[in-house]
């Protein structure tokens, strides 16, 4: 590399590549120095006593049998070397075998948790969240302690507790397509744990670039799916999806919820297709697709088309490289951000047509003559609510004028001035859409509350419960 | 026609919330068979009830949704020239992205 032309996110990027390359080596030579110290302890005790040292070297777990595996191991795994399928050969390839899961959310959980109790002899943790209380009713490696803190440090907590023999490295940050290759390449299989679109596309090409296996899994309310991709001439996620679905097909956990099993469901299928790649046994998910339909426990396997010779990323032609890879706009591909967050804040209507919270609480407590409407879904409506609001779900609005108009009546009884209208929602998107429409259809003045129920937490009431 | 059709990965939502459909289909004469092209735009016209572009673009479904009949990719049985049989079951099923 020619360190003239070296930008500063360059060099940062090489650091923090070498700092992480001299942790893991830290790692290593630390575990071979107590596997030294153990040696040398058993050799001068056989010198000791010849006849228990043999019993020793049983139970201390650091000898290697002939077979390859130590008895530590042969006991702690003893369940696994029973099946003539996989037995001792399967254990030793899994022991041998690095795998990295990319999120450790919903999916991520029983994934991390499946691969440090079988014994994969490097497990790799990506992800830049930190925990949060409305995740742990899914995310099951986290526990209550660890709220606020990393999400990958939690989750390799959790791992080391269950399994303290196995190398479990810790990758607190985004995997992007600056830093994809660098940290995929130290791995032999990827399982895609995310939570959003671009980060598919983007992990699917790296896994080309790489000749990486992939385990991808998605969960969403009550329905799950679960695939390998680029594995033994299968496709890759391009050539099913070579343009991507428009951003409004693309549902949040954060909007439309999710039952904490159903990503537990398919995160253990995930676990189980990278233990089988792992150790080279069985036949993968590779050009097959499962859907989980957890509402009538079914589950179907249906078989994918094959790879695509014009795939752009593993097409006889393909135009992907590591180049162009590293600069690759997959937020702007795929018009959605690389996280499940809260959607951006849109500026639909003038700020004349808008007031905040505060504002709102102004003019309750002028007891000026007004209506609250609440635009979001009945589902919502139930959750929690500011009590003077009328429920009219936004999709229902063009049906319902009357109704608006009947309430906005009511409204201004016992007053010598006309009643205003205000909409409300969680963010403050749809209420922006609801006013548009309002304004167009007879309700001019109509305006909305800044932010929605989430400002209102914020800025006025604080005991309102946030969801 | 008698067919099955499924919706899922959130298709379900434009019709209704209805999963599983039990339907028959004419096909557009009666020697002619019914082919997927057909069955999409009677889907779209009989069955969709709100926001038509989050299923189909142009004549086809639209980019991240899977076509699957009895089982199989409609990738591998001839696309939307597909010809329906008796009975078939057809799914279609959007892609998932959370986690
Ligand atoms: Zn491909």
């Amino acid at each position: 590399m020619d360190n003239m032309d070296c930008g500063v996110d360059d060099i940062v990027r090489e650091i923090e590549k070498l700092k992480l390359d001299k942790k893991e080596i830290e790692n290593r030579i630390g575990q071979l120095e107590a596997l030294l110290s153990k040696k040398d302890g058993d050799a001068s005790q056989m010198e000791d006593n010849q006849t228990s040292s043999n019993f020793n070297s049983m139970v201390d777990g650091h000898n290697t049998f002939y077979n390859g595996l130590t008895p530590g191991m042969i006991y702690r795994y003893s369940r696994h070397l029973l099946l003539p399928d996989f037995g001792v050969e399967g254990q030793k390839n899994l022991s041998m075998s690095s795998i990295l899961v990319v999120g450790a959310g919903g999916l991520g959980s029983p994934v991390v948790l499946y691969l440090a109790s079988c014994g994969v002899g490097c497990l790799g943790i990506v992800d830049s969240d930190v925990v949060e209380l409305n995740n742990l009713h899914r995310q099951i490696v986290h526990p209550e302690a660890y709220v606020g803190q990393a999400k990958v440090k939690s989750a390799a907590a959790t791992c080391r507790a269950i399994n303290s023999s196995i190398n479990i490295v810790e990758h607190n940050e985004a995997l992007q397509a600056s830093n994809a290759l660098d940290i995929i390449n130290k791995y032999d299989v990827v399982v895609d744990a995310t939570d959003n679109l671009p980060s598919r596309y983007m992990i699917s090409d790296c896994c080309v670039l790489l000749d990486k296996p992939l385990i991808s899994g998605a969960a969403l309310g009550l329905e799950g799916q679960l695939t390998v991709y680029h594995h033994k001439g299968g496709p890759c996620y391009r050539c099913l999806f070579p343009i991507p679905p428009p951003a409004a097909a693309c549902q949040r956990c954060s909007d439309s919820g999710v039952l904490g099993v159903v990503p537990g469901v398919i995160g253990c299928f995930q676990a189980l297709e990278a233990i089988k790649i792992a150790s080279c046994i069985g036949e993968s998910l590779s050009g097959k697709l499962l859907i989980l339909d957890a509402l009538s426990s079914r589950v179907r396997i249906v078989k994918l088309r094959g790879r695509s010779l014009h795939c752009v990323s593993c097409g006889e032609n393909a135009t992907l490289s590591q180049q162009n890879f590293r600069t690759f706009d997959y937020e702007g591909f795929t018009q959605s951000p690389m996280s499940d967050k809260a959607p951006p804040k849109l500026s639909l209507i003038s700020n004349s047509a808008r007031i905040s919270s505060r504002e709102y609480k102004n003019l309750i407590d002028n007891h000026e003559p007004r209506m609250l409407l609440d635009v979001r879904p009945a589902h919502h409506f139930r959750i929690t609510a500011i009590p003077e609001a009328i429920n009219i779900p936004l999709s229902m609005l063009a049906d319902e004028i009357s109704l608006v108009k009947s309430c906005l009546k009511d409204a201004e009884k016992g007053s010598t001035k006309g009643a205003s209208l205000y909409v409300v929602c969680r963010r403050g998107n749809d209420s922006q859409r609801a006013v548009e429409f309002l304004s167009k259809n007879g309700f001019s003045g109509a305006k909305d509350i800044i932010g929605g129920l989430e400002s209102w937490a914020q800025d006025v009431d604080p005991t309102f419960p946030i969801y | 026609m008698h067919l099955t059709l499924e919706f899922g990965g959130g298709l379900d939502l434009l019709c209704q919330s209805v999963k599983i459909h039990q339907v028959d289909v004419a096909p557009k004469d009666e020697n002619a068979k019914l082919t997927m092209r057909d069955l999409l735009a009677w889907v779209r016209s009989s069955l969709i009830k709100e926001r038509p572009e989050m299923f189909m673009k142009g004549d086809t479904v639209r980019p991240g949704v899977l076509v699957l009949v009895n089982d199989c990719d409609w990738e591998l049985c001839g696309g939307i020239d597909m010809e329906l049989e008796e009975k078939d079951v057809v799914v279609f099923i959007s892609t998932l992205h959370g986690g």
